[in-house]
C-alpha cells in the first residue's frame, strides 16, 4: 500500500484520499462530423469506490463506450470534443490536466481492456515485448527485468507455461488467451481503476466465464475499481456491485444491482429486463422494446426514451424529466420514476 | 439412434432430414502441384430431422461446424458423404442448376445485417430478386404487388421498395434479408445466427416476428445460434453441437432442465442469468482450455481432452449419440449423466 | 407493443454512391477547373472547325516559319510551321487523333481488364492461375517498351488515309500493355465481394453465376476501377507522344499532339520555340487535368473518406 501511495503522488499531485476513487460528473462528449454537433455523452454521472465494481449497461449507441474513452483520455479530438463536465480522480479533475500528467496517469491510476484484443495488440512484437514495454518506459526497469515481470503477469493471468509462451506473437494466441494478454497488459502498471469495455463479447460462451471469473478474481485480490462497459445484463447480474444504465447519451438509472434488476425505476430499464430471453425458464411471446434506439443527431425533444416506453404520457414529449431518487442510493431519470419503482406502471 | 424421439406420435414426415452428414474441407499446399495436407473436420456424421413447422436449434461454439451445417443444409456447400433430403428427395449431391427448383424450398437468414444485402440495389431489387430468378413462380406484372405485401408481412412499409439498404437500421435490414428468404414461399428456412449482431431491445422483434411468421406460414426452421438463451425461447428440439458432432439432442426441456452430456452442462453452466439473486447458487463449471483444432481433432469422445470425466474409454472409442439405458434423449457420452446447471441447487 | 411497430427508416436523402461522388466533387474548385480544359480539349477533337477555319493541309512555302504575331492576330494566329502550314490548325486538327487514341485504349483496357478480372477472381482455379501469371508476365514488361517492339514491327507499313487506320496499330500496342491494372484491381475486387453475404444470399436463390458476376459483384468492382481511369488516360497520352518523338507512333503525314512534338524539336533550338511549346504546353495541361479529375475521383469515391 505504500508505494501504491508513493506512485500516486508522484504522478497525480493533489490527490484527496478522502474523495471517491473516481467520479464521473455531469460528461458532455460531442462528435463534429461535417459542421453537424452530435451530442454522444449528454451529462452522464457515477462514482466508483474502491474494490467496487460498476457496470455500465447500454445498446449501441447509448453512449458507454465513449464515456469510457472520454475517462481514459483516448478520445479522437477532433472530431470528439468533451464540452463540460468532469472526470475525477481522486478528487483531481483528470480533464483539466496536461497531456503529460494524464499519460502518467493511463495505465499508473486507471487501464483499459477492450472488446478486440487483435487490434489492440501490435502484431509485430512479441506479447512479452508489449508488457515489458510498459516497465521499461514508466519505471525504467531493465529489460531482463521487464521480461520477468511480464511472465509473471502472463502467469497471474493464467497463461499456461508463460516462460515459453512470453516470446510469443499476438496471432499465436486463440480469442481467449488473447483477451488473457491484454488483461496482463492493463494490470502491469498496478492501476486503480480497470475498465473493461466489452471485454468478452467477441468470445465463445465458455471461453466468457473463464475471463469474467478472472476478471473478478484480480479485482478482489487487487482491491481496484472495476468498470464494466457492456450490453449484457446476464453478465452484469453474474459480477457487478452497481449498475448504471445509459440511454441515448445519459444515464437513466443508478442503483445497487439488486434493486436494478429487482426493482427497476425506469421504464427502460424495465422493459430491457423483460426483453432478455433467459437460458432458465421457456418464456411466452417476448415482450419487445418498439421502436429504434434513437439517432443522436436527431433526439426526440423531452424524455429520449417516450416513443418506446409504455409508460409515456404528453408531458414525457416536451419536459426533459429531472434526476429523482425513490429510493436511498436509487436514482432514475424518469416523470415517474416513483410509480416505475413501485409497480404501479 | 434418435431418430423418431418424441416425434413417434407425429405420423408426419420430416420436411428436412439429414443422414450422417460428413464435410471435410481439405487443406492443401503448394502453388502449382497442389497436395492435400490434412482435413479441416466441420461436420463429422450429423443426423438431422426438422419436421413441419417446427424449430430445431443448433447451439455450438465457434468452430463447431454449426455455419458450414447451415451452408450445408442449404446446398451452398456439397457434403463429403451423407445424404440430405428435402420433402423425402435427395438434394446432398445435385449439382447448381439441378438443385435450382429445390431452392425454392430451403432458404437461408444470415447474421449480419450489414453484409447481406447489396448496398447498390434497392430494397425493392433485393427483395424483387428471387422472382427475377425464378421468373416461373410469379408473373412479371405481379411482381411489384408481391414484394409491398412481402414487406408489410415482415412489418416494413410497403413505400420503402425504393429505398437503399444503408437508410435502414440493423433490425430492419434483418427483416429486408428474412423477406428475401420468404420470398419463393419456402418450407424451410435456416436461421444463421440471425439475431445475434442486433441489440437486445431489437433482438426480441426479430425473434417475435419469426415466431409469428412460423405460425402463419407453416415454416419450419433451423435456428443456429450460440446464444443458448435465444435458442431456448425459440427452438422446439435442441441439438448441442462439438467440433463437427452432435452430442446431446433432445426437446427444450431436456436439454435446458435435464442436461446430460458433461458439454451441454458446462456450455449451460457458463451463460449468465440475469437475475443477481442466483449469483453463485447455481452449479458452476468452468472448462479449462480452448476448443481444440478441427484439423486433427482428440480421438475418441472429442470432448475428453475438456472433460472432468474422462477416462481411458473415452480416448478410445467413440461415443454414439444414444439414449443409453436410464435416459431420456439421445446423448453422446458413456458417463451420461443428469446435473441441473441453470437453476439455483446450491 | 407488438414487433409490428418497425418505424420509418431515417428520412435521409435518397443517395447512391455515385451522386453522391459526383456531388463532392462539383464542390472543388480544382475540378471545377480540370473540367473546363478538358471541356475544351474534347471539344477541339470533336469540333475541330470551331476553332479553327483554315486548313492544315493547305500549306504554302513561301509562308513558312512566320512566328506569331504579337497577339495572336492575323492570318496566323500561331504561326506556321517549317512547310508553311497554319499552325493553329494543325495543333487543333491534331487533337482528334490523339483523344480518340487515349479514349479508345481506355475502353478496351478497362473492358478486357474487367472482364480477366472478374473471370479469374469468381472462378479462381486454373483460370485465375493463367490470367494471373499472364499478368504478371505483361506487369514486369513495361508499356514502352512493349509498345516500341509490336510498333517497330509495323513501321513504315500502314497507311494513315483515315482516322481509324491512323491509330489502329498504336491502339493495339498500347491496348495490350494497358489492361493489367484494371484486371488487377478488378479481381482483387471480385475476390473481396465473392464471399460477402449478399453474393452468397443470390447463389442460395439460385441465381446463375453470369447473374452474380454482372449485377452483385462488377458494381462493386467497377467502383475502384472507375478511380484509376482518369490518370491512365493521361498516362496513355503521355506514352503516345513518347512513342510519336521516337518516329513509330502515330506516322506522319497524320498528326497528333505527339507528332508535333517530334517536329517541333527539330526546330525548336533554331529559335522556333513556339513550334515546340504549344503542343507540349497542351499536352500538360490536359494530363494535369486528367490527373486532378482522377485524384479528385478516387477521393469522392473512398467510402473510408466519408
Amino acid at each position: 500500500m505504500a508505494e501504491t501511495v508513493r506512485v500516486i503522488g508522484d504522478t497525480l499531485p493533489g490527490a484527496d484520499f478522502n474523495s471517491p476513487l473516481l467520479e464521473v460528473d455531469g460528461l458532455h462528449v460531442e462528435f463534429r462530423v461535417r459542421g453537424e454537433r452530435i451530442p454522444a455523452v449528454r451529462g452522464a454521472s457515477f462514482t466508483l469506490e474502491q474494490g467496487r465494481t460498476l457496470a455500465v449497461v447500454g445498446e449501441s449507441g447509448s453512449g458507454k463506450s465513449v464515456t469510457s474513452q472520454a475517462i481514459m483520455g483516448i478520445l479522437d479530438t477532433p472530431p470528439a470534443k468533451i464540452t463540460g463536465g468532469a472526470v475525477r480522480l481522486h478528487g483531481v479533475d483528470l480533464l483539466e490536466q496536461n497531456e503529460e500528467t494524464r499519460r502518467a496517469v493511463r495505465g499508473n491510476h486507471i487501464a483499459i481492456v477492450f472488446q478486440d484484443a487483435l487490434s489492440a495488440l501490435n502484431p509485430l512484437w512479441s506479447v512479452g515485448f508489449q508488457i515489458g514495454e510498459l516497465f521499461r518506459v514508466h519505471r525504467g526497469t531493465s529489460r531482463k527485468e521487464a521480461r520477468l515481470k511480464a511472465i509473471e503477469l502472463l502467469d497471474q493471468v493464467g497463461i499456461p507455461d508463460a516462460k515459453n509462451r512470453v516470446g510469443h506473437y499476438p496471432h499465436q494466441f486463440s480469442g481467449g488467451m488473447r483477451q488473457r494478454v491484454m488483461i496482463a497488459m492493463a494490470l502491469a502498471l498496478d492501476p486503480e481503476v480497470l475498465i473493461a469495455d466489452e471485454p468478452t463479447t467477441a468470445l465463445d460462451v465458455t471461453v466468457q466465464a473463464q475471463i469474467m471469473r478472472l476478471l473478478k478474481r484480480i479485482q478482489t485480490e487487487r482491491r481496484m475499481g472495476l468498470i464494466l462497459i457492456t450490453h449484457d445484463l446476464g453478465v452484469v447480474a453474474d459480477v457487478a456491485d452497481e449498475v448504471a444504465v445509459m440511454y441515448a447519451g445519459e444515464v437513466v438509472e443508478r442503483a445497487g444491482i439488486r434493486d436494478v434488476f429487482k426493482r427497476p425505476a425506469h421504464p427502460y430499464t424495465k422493459a430491457l429486463l423483460r426483453a432478455i430471453p433467459r437460458v432458465d425458464t421457456v418464456g411466452q411471446e417476448l415482450e419487445v422494446i418498439g421502436g429504434l434506439p434513437p439517432n443522436p443527431a436527431r433526439l426526440p425533444g423531452g424524455c429520449p426514451f417516450h416513443p418506446r416506453c409504455f409508460a409515456a404520457e404528453d408531458k414525457c414529449k416536451t419536459e426533459v424529466p429531472p434526476w429523482a431518487e425513490p429510493a436511498e442510493f436509487h436514482g432514475s431519470r424518469c416523470h415517474f420514476a416513483e410509480e416505475v419503482y413501485a409497480d404501479e406502471r | 439412434m434418435n431418430a423418431e424421439l418424441g416425434q413417434a406420435d407425429r405420423g408426419v414426415d420430416p420436411v428436412l432430414e439429414a443422414k450422417d452428414l460428413v464435410k471435410h474441407f481439405p487443406i492443401q499446399r503448394g502453388v502449382v502441384v497442389k497436395r492435400t495436407v490434412g482435413h479441416v473436420q466441420a461436420v463429422d456424421g450429423v443426423d438431422l430431422k426438422l419436421y413441419p413447422g417446427k424449430t430445431l436449434g443448433v447451439v455450438g461454439e465457434s468452430g463447431c461446424g454449426k455455419s458450414t451445417l447451415a451452408k450445408l443444409l442449404v446446398g451452398l456447400e456439397s457434403p463429403t458423404s451423407g445424404s440430405i433430403k428435402l420433402q423425402g428427395k435427395e438434394i446432398g449431391n445435385l449439382s447448381n442448376r439441378r438443385m435450382r427448383p429445390f431452392r425454392r424450398d430451403i432458404q437461408l437468414v444470415f447474421q449480419d445485417p450489414y453484409t447481406s444485402l447489396n448496398p447498390r440495389l434497392t430494397v425493392g431489387d433485393i427483395v424483387g430478386e428471387p422472382f427475377e430468378i425464378h421468373p416461373e413462380v410469379v408473373p412479371r406484372a405481379k411482381r411489384a404487388g408481391e414484394v409491398k405485401e412481402l414487406l408489410d408481412m415482415v412489418g416494413l412499409s410497403p413505400d420503402h421498395v425504393n429505398r437503399y439498404p444503408h437508410q435502414f437500421s440493423g433490425g430492419q435490414r434483418q427483416r429486408i434479408g428474412i423477406a428475401r428468404a420468404l420470398a419463393l414461399r419456402p418450407q424451410v428456412l435456416v436461421c444463421d445466427e440471425p439475431v445475434s449482431a442486433l441489440d437486445v431491445s431489437i433482438q426480441g422483434q426479430v425473434i417475435n416476428l419469426l415466431e409469428r411468421l412460423q405460425n402463419e406460414l407453416g415454416l419450419a426452421y433451423v435456428f443456429i445460434a450460440h446464444d443458448l438463451s435465444v435458442v431456448r425461447h425459440i427452438a422446439d428440439e435442441v441439438a448441442v453441437m462439438y467440433l463437427g458432432k452432435v452430442v446431446e439432442q433432445g426437446t427444450g426441456p431436456e436439454i435446458y432442465d435435464h442436461p446430460r452430456h458433461p458439454y451441454t452442462q458446462a456450455l449451460l453452466s457458463a451463460v449468465p442469468v440475469p437475475d443477481p439473486d442466483l449469483r453463485g447458487q447455481r452449479d458452476e463449471i468452468v472448462l479449462q482450455g480452448d476448443v481444440p483444432s478441427p484439423i486433427d481433432p482428440p480421438s475418441g469422445c472429442r470432448f475428453r481432452t475438456r472433460c472432468w470425466k474422462a477416462t481411458d474409454h473415452c480416448a478410445e472409442e467413440v461415443p454414439s449419440l444414444d439414449v443409453g439405458d436410464n435416459g431420456t434423449h439421445p446423448t453422446a457420452c458413456f458417463y451420461a449423466e443428469e446435473r441441473d446447471v441453470t437453476h439455483a441447487v446450491k | 407493443m407488438s414487433e409490428l411497430t418497425a418505424p420509418t427508416p431515417t428520412a435521409e436523402r435518397q443517395a447512391s454512391l455515385w451522386s453522391d461522388a459526383f456531388r463532392t466533387m462539383r464542390k472543388r474548385p480544382d475540378v471545377i477547373i480540370a473540367s473546363l480544359v478538358l471541356l475544351f480539349v474534347f471539344a477541339m477533337a470533336a469540333f475541330p472547325s470551331l476553332f479553327t477555319d483554315q486548313d492544315p493541309t493547305v500549306c504554302f512555302g513561301r509562308d513558312a516559319k512566320q512566328r506569331p504575331g504579337t497577339w495572336f492576330t492575323g492570318e496566323h494566329p500561331l504561326g506556321t510551321d517549317a512547310f508553311g502550314c497554319d499552325f493553329a490548325a494543325t495543333l487543333v486538327h491534331g487533337t482528334r487523333p490523339t483523344i480518340a487514341l487515349a479514349l479508345s485504349v481506355i475502353v478496351a483496357s478497362v473492358v478486357v481488364g474487367l472482364i480477366l478480372g472478374i473471370l479469374a477472381g469468381y472462378y479462381g482455379g486454373w483460370l485465375d492461375t493463367l490470367i494471373s501469371r499472364a499478368l504478371d508476365v505483361f506487369i514486369v514488361i513495361p508499356m514502352l517498351m512493349g509498345a516500341v517492339l509490336i510498333l517497330s514491327l509495323f513501321r513504315g507499313r500502314v497507311s494513315t488515309d483515315t482516322l481509324a487506320e491512323t491509330i489502329a496499330v498504336p491502339f493495339l500496342a498500347l491496348s495490350l500493355f494497358g489492361w493489367m491494372e484494371f484486371c488487377r484491381y478488378t479481381r482483387a475486387a471480385t475476390l473481396e465481394t465473392k464471399n460477402l453475404d449478399y453474393v452468397v444470399a443470390a447463389k442460395c436463390l439460385g441465381a446463375s453465376d453470369r447473374r452474380i458476376m454482372f449485377k452483385h459483384i462488377l458494381p462493386n468492382a467497377i467502383v475502384p476501377v472507375t478511380a484509376v481511369v482518369p490518370t491512365t488516360i493521361g498516362g496513355i497520352i503521355v506514352t503516345e507522344a513518347a512513342l510519336a518523338v521516337l518516329g513509330i507512333g502515330v506516322q506522319p503525314p497524320a498528326t497528333s499532339w505527339g507528332v508535333l512534338l517530334s517536329k517541333g524539336t527539330e526546330w525548336a533550338g533554331g529559335g522556333y520555340v513556339y513550334l515546340f511549346a504549344w503542343p507540349l504546353g497542351l499536352l500538360i495541361l490536359t494530363v494535369f487535368a486528367f490527373a486532378t479529375f482522377g485524384d479528385a475521383l478516387r477521393d469522392a469515391l473512398d467510402p473510408k473518406l466519408r
